[in-house]
């Protein structure tokens, strides 16, 4: 009799990835649906994707999905939390939708202690509408709104989203893990599954940001993506735990 | 029953309370505010939300997640406050969410002033936001139709799957009227929303709540079924209040707090010996253009009257299509037209033999 190691999560359909090769994406969904799986919370899971990259990450998650305009994720999750408290809500969101055009609503989702679960997907670079300049892309970076790299005094300086929310009173979670090898996909994996359990426990708000790739706008291969997001990104984006409450620590 | 008086903004909440509203969304704004801290209170009486949201743009998108989780909901604001929500509200039509979204409107363009006008009939009417919609648009003139009518918009969300706008001002918002109100609240029967993306709860498949459409040919198709849906609504549901119509030689016509003061003008006119009558829309969408039409058979001119430099007139020239001339006066920027001004301009077109 064979016996099955490894499968598809039920938390995930089996729609074929519309992500570039060497994007990370693809991972991450994988480790929200192993959590959703594992906490036996796919019966009464409802997510919000972004606009973005991830825009039709309702075809892939195999729970009740909602489409958000672009950056109101958190507030569409408040309304449906607010309707819905015994449900598992989460937004998953990229660096433009949440950290760009959303700031206001997940700042305030963070303020109000919305009981919901963020994943931030951070790749320091708009990705769908053609590599632009993201409030997270890194000094010195070529975009394509960026030719010349991007310039302090043009642009200011990346947003350290994670380091900011982490202020506020009611975002009692808040980690930043990356997904360019195993040993630390295996660590977010726990930082998301956290984030999961704090809602659950009905703690607030939490909030996971996750490095990602974009080897497609980096002008990269996959292999050197991984490469560069490790010697670029981490230093500018310290990976750990910003805040986490006594009840899970 | 009983009579109690309230005010215009409160009426909206208290309509909401019930016909079933248990979740409200806003950002405080000038001149709707008595209506959410109406609710602030109301709401936890009945184990309802009331939330204050950052942004009008936030209002707009939570009440997208209430709808979406199949819940009767609703966000009030005025003019500005308005467009700010205008991309929601066009995320809530593609998505085909019900909700109720209330405009108490004020002075502008700009920031203008927070006294009454009628400045957003185009926005309300002709889409507001992006792409190709409508929405329904009810235009209670009284305190007690406010009341009344906050259950009909919450019912016509539900049934046609679509926003419903109530647009009122900051006449109807502010003024005090007695009101009848039944002692014993029923809750209405809200019908099943089997769309609606609550969590799996056993079912196999998962609801999505979606106005992506990236295929042309399905995006056409959602149009196309958006529109079937309209004509349905426009045949079914068109209200109106005709008065002292039958004879009459002028026909004046507006909406909400414009529509009773040229109502008070056609009883003034009668008494002065001149032919007058009304047409007020209560359905601003869609739009009683077969009234007019009928009118235009035996009435020599239309005066439209309105608190804004002239919108709905162009629907009433539209609807009489040439057949009688078309007259309008108007008031904007938060004044408010005089019953003697429309009289005096009422009897210089029948002195003109138009």
């Amino acid at each position: 009799m064979a016996k099955v190691i490894f499968k598809r999560p039920d938390s995930l359909t089996d729609k074929q990835f519309h992500y570039c090769p060497g994007c990370t994406h693809g991972i991450i969904h994988r480790l929200v649906a192993e959590v959703i799986d594992e906490m036996g919370l796919q019966d009464d899971t409802v997510g919000v994707c972004p606009v973005g990259c991830s825009v039709f990450a309702y075809d892939y998650f195999n729970v009740d999905m909602f489409q958000a305009s672009h950056g109101r994720a958190p507030a569409v999750a408040t309304g449906i939390k607010r309707c819905l408290p015994e449900r598992t809500v989460f937004t998953y969101q990229g660096d433009g939708d949440l950290a760009s055009i959303g700031t206001a609503e997940i700042v305030h989702a963070a303020a109000r202690s919305e009981k919901i679960t963020t994943i931030f997907v951070n790749n320091a670079v708009y990705g769908m509408t053609g590599g632009q300049m993201a409030p997270t892309t890194l000094p010195g970076q070529k975009t394509t709104t960026s030719p010349r790299g991007r310039e302090k005094e043009l642009n200011g300086l990346p947003v350290r989203v994670s380091e900011m929310l982490a202020t506020l009173d009611g975002a009692v979670y808040v980690a930043r893990v990356s997904v360019h090898d195993p040993k630390h996909i295996v660590q977010a994996k726990k930082a998301i599954r956290k984030a999961f359990e704090i809602q659950k426990a009905g703690l607030g708000f939490a909030l996971v940001e996750v490095l990602s790739t974009c080897p497609t706008n980096w002008g990269l291969s996959p292999k050197e993506s991984i490469k560069w997001l490790a010697e670029n990104m981490i230093p500018y984006y310290p990976l750990g735990v910003f805040k986490e409450p006594a009840e899970v620590k | 029953m009983s009579k109690v008086l309230m005010k215009g903004n409160e009426a909206i909440g208290e309509g909401a309370i019930r016909a079933g509203c248990r979740h409200f969304f806003g950002y405080p704004i000038t001149p709707q505010s008595e209506l959410p801290h109406y609710l602030a209170k109301r709401m936890p009486e009945v184990g309802g939300v009331f939330l204050q949201a950052e942004s009008e743009t936030s209002s707009i998108n939570m009440v997208y997640g209430a709808a979406g989780a199949g819940f009767r909901t609703m966000t009030s604001s005025s003019s500005p406050g308005l467009s700010l929500m205008q991309e929601g509200i066009s995320y809530l039509v593609g998505a085909e969410l019900p909700c109720v979204v209330v405009n108490v409107m004020r002075g502008g363009p700009g920031l203008g002033n927070i006294a009454p006008a009628q400045g957003d009939y185009f926005q309300a009417v002709k889409g507001g936001g992006h792409g190709d919609y409508k929405l329904v648009v009810l235009a209670p003139a009284s305190v007690q139709e406010i009341i009344d009518m906050m259950q009909v918009a919450f019912d016509l969300a539900d049934q046609y799957r679509t926003p419903v706008m109530l647009v009122g001002d900051g006449i109807l918002g502010q003024m005090m009227e007695p009101v009848e109100l039944a002692d014993e609240v029923t809750l209405p029967e809200v019908p099943a929303k089997p769309w609606a993306a609550s969590g799996l709860k056993g079912r196999k498949k998962p609801n999505i709540v979606n106005s992506l459409y990236i295929v042309p040919e399905d995006c056409e198709e959602l149009n196309q079924r958006l529109f079937a849906k309209y004509d349905v609504i426009a045949a079914q549901e068109t209200r109106w209040e005709e008065y002292r119509l039958e004879d009459a030689e002028i026909v004046l016509t507006g909406f909400g707090t414009a529509a009773r003061i040229a109502k008070s003008v056609v009883d003034k006119a009668r008494s002065e010996g001149i032919k007058a009558g009304l047409i007020r829309p209560i359905t601003l969408w869609p739009f009683p253009s077969e009234v007019y039409a009928k009118a235009a058979a035996h009435a020599n001119k239309f005066l439209c009257v309105e608190m804004s430099m002239g919108q709905m007139v162009e629907d009433v020239r539209l609807a009489v299509n040439g057949k009688k001339p078309v007259h309008f006066y108007g008031r904007s920027g938060g004044m408010v037209p005089l019953a003697k001004d429309v009289l005096a301009e009422v009897k210089k077109l029948m002195a003109g033999g138009e």
